[in-house]
């Protein structure tokens, strides 16, 4: 049941396009909405069991030959993860069924897409096997890349599409490679059994080899820098799939893959540095971008790219635990707790962000941020919402992004005081870092909300008359911005029954009994929306405000700076290049140059590659062997037989007139039929003797209507390459046969045929018997070739193109 | 004998591909038939050429050649032919309707390359 309900998706998905196309009075979205609403309350029961600390697995054999099952394991983290993807996915679907119109979109698409999507995110959670986890990652990537492309006319759509596949799935690739090895290291591809037997992977040659591939495949997911790029592109999907898989779920699984194998790479120093940095990198990079952006996507994306930064600045951060004697009483025990938390709070606060935008635009016709404004009065119900959740994301109370970012800002005061890796020397910088990107975010967030819905209306810029919208499509942000302030005021509700047990996944060294409550080693935090006047928490949080309050006063003055990054020096730009350039253009390139068109190239191409690969497996199998023993005497006609045959040949290959060539070829046919005389083969001469006569036959019919044998021009480098290969092959076929002469590795077989052919096959000439008993089939499928060449030859002779289509 | 035989088989496929590659369909039709006549001596020789008789139980023989090679090589030899009529009929034809027995004037482009 447990598997099965990851694959309930999929199956749903099969109905959808006949609900779509025979029930067209109810919009499909509203039976689409059954499946996440059952899901969440499937994975809902799961919470008391897996709160006590009782992981849940299930599994079901899928290729047991390759020994790969699917094996859905639910602890506290995959638990997490599951309910934010059917409870973010439910919320998403009820707005999807206002967002889109039942009369103008391809719904059964988009709803299949969605499904998809849904399977493929359970799967890449809860997938205990790593190649399954692989699998549903693609999947995910596929499913992102097919919603993208959703309004398939536009070229934007596309472009966006099509990039976000390439880098995700790139990344997917190497991510592939960093589970093959540490499967190989690990003799298991099971994740659990890997984290079973952490401490002995660390010594291991590729240890940290794989470490980097895995991360690269979690940065790419999670639009890291400098694999962002593709998030922003991403946002001409409809809105719903950017609130739900730009914004909740799918750029999350990188944080889920990175919080997933901590237990497995914390201990490594390279994971703490990379994860740390290019979390604060990414946290920094976007926030400032954030306030370029004059579409209200986006700012939402380059917010999102920001804040899965801080998410994965935090992870890295709680690595550190394994560094640390006495982890549980250390700060860094707050890190994971923080980024689980902020994980929550940001699928909340960006969710409804992400709906209000398409409300926006919805209601408006305009995303342009520098058209809209004054929409305050007109929809007062949006507002409060947007204002919830910019002000959560700005990290001010009475909302849960302020705990979450607190916390944050906790961490990183640690983090300037630890000793060990340098880390003292270059904290400060983290902090400073931490605390530039929070100010940015104060602001991008004020930007947002009070650009859009403060100041004058510019009715005369939109293309519709903006009026609130349709109480369903508000519903779901709604809820979103109510969860806002409730994990507000009870986070530490949240916190036993989310965050601990998947706090527990990602530390689990740390924590002896971590869910009885009176245990020393039970994971010990608590929430605290004050910590007094004396915390420096306090007092960064006010400096955030007071520094964020005069920027976004002065926004107007300093955003012109942005221009001053010329586009060709961007990531973009890079991409482009690699795209276009390298690929399109230096493939295109590659291939005209080798694949021209000339049959004779191929060819060439063929034999150079047969005559290398064959000496070559000569010269590796040391099969090079002259040997004269059991070889038949040489007799004097043999030897003229030879020097004739030798001639002949040398005739077809210098001769100018066609009857001479035919006439050598005729002379070589005629002196094989001979040899096979003298090797006792009187059935081989006697077919070989009447085939070659009615060849030369044919020969001489045709050659009267051929044109004389020019002498043809080649130019000299093909002449030399030419003389190579023949001669190469040459070479080749002698050595062959004089190694297949010098060395018999096995017996032959003929024994069997000389025992049997008159006791089975009751006749005595052997060759004779082989072919039309023991190899009839053989000869009925050889006389079938005949019969069509014979058809072919008849039908070219007759047909005759008529002069229209007579190629010109 | 087999090691003379080897160099044949190798010096017959050499002159086959050379012509094989050549620009005149003439030549090319040629180099197949000359390639045909170099894998059957080739078959042949790989099997060895010992044997006193050939291979037909008769009274008091028993030292004969090695039937398996023969039986290939007589299917190979119909087939080749089947192919060699074929491919005659085909250039005949294709020098009817192009009047060019040049591969690369087929092509359309005067020199490929």
């Amino acid at each position: 049941m447990q598997v099965l309900a990851i694959f309930i998706p999929l199956f749903a998905a099969i109905f959808i396009p006949l609900l779509f196309r025979h029930v067209r009075t109810i919009h499909t979205g509203w039976f689409v909405l059954i499946v996440p609403l059952l899901l969440v309350s499937y994975y809902v029961t799961f919470i008391s069991r897996v709160m006590k600390g009782n992981d849940v697995l299930a599994s079901f054999n899928w290729i047991p030959s390759l020994n790969i099952s699917f094996i859905s394991y639910l602890d506290g983290l995959s638990l997490l993860f599951s309910l934010l993807i059917t409870g973010i996915g439910t919320l998403v679907v009820l707005y999807s069924i206002f967002y889109l119109d039942k009369t103008k979109e391809q719904l059964h698409n988009f709803y299949i897409y969605l499904l998809m999507f849904m399977t493929a995110m359970l799967g890449v959670v809860q997938s205990d096997h790593m190649i399954t986890l692989y699998l549903f990652w693609e999947l995910t990537s596929i499913s992102s890349f097919l919603l993208i492309g959703y309004w398939f006319q536009r070229d934007k759509s596309r472009f966006g599409a099509l990039k976000s596949m390439m880098i995700t799935v790139a990344g997917g690739l190497f991510m592939l490679g960093g589970f093959v090895l540490l499967a190989l290291m690990g003799g298991t591809y099971s994740i659990r059994e890997l984290i079973a037997q952490a401490p002995q992977l660390m010594d291991e040659q590729y240890f940290v080899l794989a470490l980097v591939l895995i991360l690269l495949g979690a940065f790419t997911k999670s639009a890291q820098f400098p694999f962002y790029i593709w998030l922003p592109d991403a946002m001409e999907a409809p809105t719903p799939v950017s609130a739900y898989l730009h914004s909740a779920t799918m750029v999350k699984a990188g944080i889920y893959l990175v919080a997933r194998f901590t237990p497995i790479f914390a201990a490594s120093e390279v994971w703490v540095w990379l994860v740390t940095g290019i979390g604060l990198l990414t946290l920094l990079w976007g926030s400032l971008f954030a306030v370029k952006q004059t579409d209200l996507k986006g700012i939402l994306a380059f917010s999102t790219v920001s804040q899965l930064g801080l998410i994965m600045a935090l992870l890295g951060a709680s690595a550190i635990a394994y560094h640390v004697e006495d982890a549980a009483n250390t700060m860094f025990k707050y890190a994971a707790f923080a980024a689980i938390f902020h994980l929550i709070n940001h699928a909340t606060f960006k969710g409804s962000l992400f709906m209000i935008a398409g409300i926006v635009d919805h209601e408006t016709g305009t995303r342009d941020i520098r058209k809209l404004g004054g929409l305050m009065s007109i929809m007062p119900l949006s507002f409060t919402v947007a204002l919830i959740g910019s002000l959560s994301m700005a990290g001010l109370p009475p909302f849960n992004g302020f705990l979450s970012k607190e916390m944050f800002l906790t961490a990183m005061l640690t983090l300037k005081d630890f000793e060990l890796f340098e880390f003292s020397t270059w904290g400060i910088l983290l902090l400073i870092v931490a605390v530039v990107a929070s100010v940015f975010t104060f602001v991008y967030s004020f930007y947002f909300v009070f650009k859009t819905f403060t100041g004058k209306l510019q009715a005369s810029e939109l293309p519709q008359k903006p009026h609130e919208a349709p109480i369903g499509m508000l519903i779901a942000p709604m809820i979103l911005a109510v969860l806002v302030v409730i994990i507000f005021f009870i986070p530490n509700l949240v916190g036993d029954v989310f965050i601990k047990p998947a706090v527990f996944a990602i530390q689990p060294f740390l924590y002896q009994d971590p869910f009885l409550s009176s245990s020393p080693g039970m994971i010990d935090i608590t929430v605290e929306a004050w910590h007094g006047f004396k915390s420096p928490e306090l007092w960064l949080t006010v400096c955030i405000f007071v520094v964020g309050a005069i920027l976004f006063t002065t926004l107007g003055k300093w955003q012109k700076l942005y221009r001053v990054q010329p586009a060709k020096l961007s990531f973009n730009a890079l991409y482009d290049f690699i795209m276009d350039g390298v690929l399109n253009r230096g493939m295109t390139n590659l291939s005209k140059h080798i694949m021209h068109g000339s049959v004779r190239h191929y060819l060439m191409y063929m034999f150079a590659a047969i005559c290398f690969i064959v000496i070559g497996t000569l010269f590796y199998k040391d099969a090079f062997r002259i040997s004269f023993k059991g070889a038949a005497p040489i007799e004097l006609y043999q030897l003229i037989l030879i020097i004739v045959l030798v001639l002949g040949t040398l005739t077809t290959l210098i001769a100018r007139s066609r009857i001479t060539a035919i006439v050598g070829l005729g002379a070589v046919g005629y002196t094989v039929a001979l040899f096979f005389v003298m090797f006792n083969a009187p059935d081989l001469a006697l077919t070989q003797l009447v085939i070659e006569t009615i060849s030369v036959a044919l020969f001489l019919l045709v050659f009267y209507h051929l044109p004389r044998l020019g002498k043809m021009q080649e130019y000299t480098p093909f002449r030399f390459r030419r003389l190579a290969v023949s001669i190469g092959i040459g070479a080749m076929v002698t050595l062959l046969a004089l190694s297949a002469h010098s060395q018999k590795l096995v017996e032959s077989i003929n024994k069997y045929y000389k025992d049997t052919v008159y006791t089975e096959a009751g006749g005595g000439n052997i060759v004779n018997v082989i072919l039309v008993d023991y190899r009839g089939f053989d000869t009925l499928f050889e006389i079938t070739v005949l019969g069509l060449a014979g058809m072919g030859i008849y039908a070219m002779i007759k047909l005759r193109l008529s002069r229209k289509e007579k190629i010109k | 004998m087999e090691i003379v035989m080897a160099f044949v088989c190798g010096f017959l496929f050499m002159a086959a591909i050379y012509l094989i590659l050549s620009r005149s369909l003439l030549r090319i039709i040629i180099g197949t038939g000359l390639l045909s006549h170099g894998a059957h001596l080739l078959i042949l020789t790989m099997g060895g050429l010992g044997g006193t008789a050939p291979p037909v139980l008769a009274e008091g023989v028993s030292d004969f050649a090695d039937p398996i090679p023969q039986a290939l090589i007589l299917t190979a030899i119909v087939i080749s032919f089947g192919v060699t009529a074929f491919i005659l009929v085909l250039a005949y034809r294709a020098y009817q309707e192009l009047k060019t027995d040049d591969t690369t004037a087929m092509k359309g482009s005067g020199i490929d390359d």
